[in-house]
């Protein structure tokens, strides 16, 4: 593991900051804490509206999927800034699990059958979202859940469907293949969430139909290449978590007075400070790697994708549970946002794959045995 | 003013090959006739061995001369001249400071110095207390005093030097900045034996050293922010540099844990990766930063890559002579040595221990840095302080 990795494109480019500031402007504008908070509280915490204009109207939906399947013909690199800006806002969107889960499932299937979906998914008209736990991590063995009965439908049940709750279609993986199942013919019981903002749920599907998309070999293969997809542009949302809980907490410290003067002006805090701030600069570097991995397909794509999930997922969760103890007594309350990002980041520092599993992974891929 | 480029840059070098090809030429006469060619710094003016082009062409040109196999100017051997003393006396220095000093710095003919911290004064650099004293008639000053971790003053030529021009002033503004002879009566180089058993610092007497004017940089009494050109100077030295993955200090640990099965522990492995993945992603900032500085929007990343550094090489070499079991009860050798510079590779875990010891302490404590972070990244309040427009000489010490 001593070769010198391949050029890595680890800036932003133009066009991505401008992908950016209309993302950022969307957000700011429909998606502020107080809606989010407000939302959250009813159990059904997506914003239909938002989800339309974020996915249509941006185009955001339809970032990794061709231009000739109605997509936007970018790639890893714009929706992982995307992504930076819905973990900044924790934004409330089926964008990992539909524009990027269940696209490249379907992007990976590459079949007649799944084109039709794509094109939905690609226009933000249809929210898909794949059945499978949200734990459920690249290089971890796929689950065997679903059944296919043959003329009994497909019958089983999932745990821990992201985002179900709003989706139109499941993307069911069985024993056969994969099916596209509507939601309407699948039982959803929604499971109260750590993360108030990504909802969860039981799918129970009892001899549920569907359309078959692929057969079982190029599903699964899809399913893992999508998973490590997600896994690598997951880095990205925690990065931006990361950055909002760092910005809010300095501009706190600033301005909160104990002692007769600032806080941030205690050398503990400023250490604390300046070491999150380094962390979150080094995370910057690890999944701008990942997305740019992946993008370009290299082919240490696997590593570098471990590597950022490993470092990201501790530094999101560090950063919101400085952001809650530094604001004191603020920090621990419902009306602060700051427990939004706290559950966010640690929903997410399980979701596909612990820095533990993706350690593990690395330990394989740079050639460190365990005893 | 015409725009130099990568291919004008080219054609010099091709130039200066072909009038003193590498095999056949003296190392020193080619070196002087890269910088009289204006292609030691290419940033630096016409005249002073640059051509006034952009920074980041620099890589083109180094590239293009060790492709053709000439000789280097070892940056590591006189990184203080280079690093420090030269973007100092470019900024401050008088026309013949920059003609009589700049070559052979830059050659290594004339090694550097840097005579900055003192036993008293070490993160509070500017409370320094060597005195320099105008004498009445010849204008010279007589330097008394003592400074303290001077690496290279035992091979140094010159030194960069502080000190204390008016005690009556609050302790930044009283402060002139020198070059000081090294082989001028007065000044004694002592090694500084330190815990890794070798002498790479010194200390140095000054004892009524002569410095004539004409070796005064930048104004009486302007020295701090002569100095501060200088800091900022030193802290900038990552940049160029790509290391590979697994470079550094993770290197000869991976290489342990690969190589001998029998070392392997659950609770070493899990350290071992985290590590791993640490210094891939310091790797990945570093790169970051380097391409940010390439595309001409330096980033703040640079005032943390070496906090970062100093943390990860001592867990790391903490680590590896944890891994090295029994072995790591042994040294490879206390013998006092005094080297040209710092080879963690040439030495041993042991020693890579000790010595990682001081990257959170030279060139800025690990904490003044956090503390320039905070207040200078992240915008937070200095902490209060009650020295700043007291007299240099009713301060406490």
């Amino acid at each position: 593991m001593t070769t010198a990795a391949a050029p890595t494109d680890l800036l932003y480019s133009e066009a991505e900051e401008e992908l950016r500031s209309a993302v950022r402007a969307l957000l700011t504008d429909r998606c502020d804490a107080k809606s989010v908070l407000d939302r959250a509280g009813t159990g059904r915490p997506h914003d239909p509206a938002l989800w339309n204009t974020l996915a249509a109207g941006i185009g955001a939906a339809g970032l990794l999927v061709p231009e000739k399947l109605g997509g936007q013909g970018a790639s890893h690199r714009e929706a992982a800034v995307v992504l930076e800006e819905l973990g900044r806002a924790v934004a409330p969107v089926p964008y990992l699990t539909s524009a990027v889960l269940a696209t490249e499932i379907l992007l990976g299937c590459d079949t007649a059958e799944a084109a039709p979906l794509l094109r939905e998914l690609a226009s933000g008209s249809t929210v898909c979202v794949p059945a499978v736990p949200l734990t459920l991590a690249p290089g971890a063995p796929l689950p065997a859940a679903v059944r296919d009965l043959g003329d009994g439908g497909l019958t089983g049940t999932v745990t821990s469907v992201a985002d179900a709750v709003a989706a139109d279609v499941l993307l069911v993986l069985a024993d056969t293949g994969l099916y596209a199942v509507p939601a309407a013919a699948a039982r959803l019981t929604p499971r109260i969430p750590l993360d108030l903002t990504r909802p969860l749920a039981t799918v129970t599907l009892e001899a549920a139909g569907g359309t078959r998309l692929a057969d079982a070999g190029t599903a699964r293969a899809a399913v893992a290449g999508a998973l490590l997809s997600g896994a690598g542009l997951l880095a990205s949302e925690q990065l931006g978590l990361a950055e909002w809980c760092l910005t809010e907490t300095v501009g706190h410290v600033r301005s909160r007075h104990q002692f007769n003067r600032p806080v941030g002006s205690f050398q503990a805090l400023k250490h604390r400070l300046a070491r999150l701030w380094l962390d979150v600069a080094s995370a910057r570097a690890a999944a701008r790697a990942a997305a740019d991995a992946l993008a370009t397909a290299a082919p240490d794509a696997p590593l570098t994708v471990a590597v950022a999930q490993a470092y990201c997922s501790g530094v999101a969760v560090r950063a919101a549970e400085e952001c809650v103890q530094l604001h004191g007594g603020i920090g621990m309350t419902w009306e602060h946002p700051a427990h939004l990002y706290l559950k966010r980041a640690k929903a997410d520092s399980l979701a596909l794959g612990t820095a533990g599993h993706h350690r593990g992974l690395v330990a394989d891929f740079a050639e460190l045995p365990a005893p | 003013m015409t725009v130099i480029t990568a291919e004008h840059l080219l054609t010099r070098v091709q130039e200066l090959l072909a009038a003193h090809p590498p095999a056949g030429t003296d190392r020193g006469a080619f070196l002087r006739a890269r910088f009289d060619a204006g292609l030691a710094w290419v940033h630096y003016p016409e005249g002073l061995g640059g051509l006034g082009a952009p920074r980041s062409l620099q890589v083109v040109v180094d590239a293009a001369l060790e492709a053709a196999g000439a000789p280097d100017n070892d940056p590591r051997r006189i990184g203080i001249g280079l690093g420090m003393a030269a973007p100092t006396i470019l900024a401050y220095g008088t026309e013949e400071q920059k003609r009589r000093f700049l070559r052979p710095l830059w050659t290594g003919e004339e090694v550097w110095c840097q005579l900055f911290s003192e036993p008293g004064a070490g993160s509070d650099l500017a409370a320094l207390g060597t005195r320099a004293v105008r004498e009445s008639g010849s204008g010279d000053w007589i330097v008394d005093g003592q400074k303290v971790w001077t690496s290279s003053a035992h091979t140094a030529r010159w030194a960069i030097l502080i000190a204390r021009t008016d005690p009556a002033l609050p302790k930044h503004r009283g402060i002139t900045y020198f070059l000081c002879d090294m082989h001028d009566p007065g000044v004694e180089v002592r090694p500084l034996r330190q815990i890794t058993g070798e002498a790479e610092f010194n200390e140095v007497f000054l004892t009524g050293v002569r410095i004539p004017d004409a070796h005064r940089l930048g104004a009486v009494g302007e020295g701090w922010a002569v100095a501060r050109t200088t800091l900022m100077n030193e802290r900038v030295s990552i940049g160029g540099m790509r290391i590979p993955r697994e470079g550094g200090m993770i290197a000869p640990v991976a290489a342990a844990w690969r190589e001998r099965p029998e070392l392997r522990t659950h609770a070493l492995h899990q350290r071992l990766l985290d590590l791993w993945v640490e210094a891939e992603v310091a790797r990945l900032t570093g790169e970051r930063l380097r391409q940010q500085l390439v595309a001409g929007q330096p980033g703040p990343e640079g005032s943390g890559m070496k906090l970062t550094f100093a943390r990860l090489n001592q867990e790391i070499s903490g680590l590896e002579v944890e891994l090295l079991a029994e072995e790591g009860l042994l040294y490879d050798d206390w013998t006092m040595r005094r080297p040209d510079g710092v080879d963690f590779t040439g030495r041993e875990a042991g020693y890579r221990y000790l010595r990682a010891k001081g990257n959170s302490i030279e060139g800025g404590t690990s904490e003044i840095l956090l503390n320039i972070v905070a207040e200078r990244v992240l915008g937070l309040p200095p902490e209060p302080r009650d020295d700043k427009d007291l007299a240099w000489k009713d301060l406490s010490r």
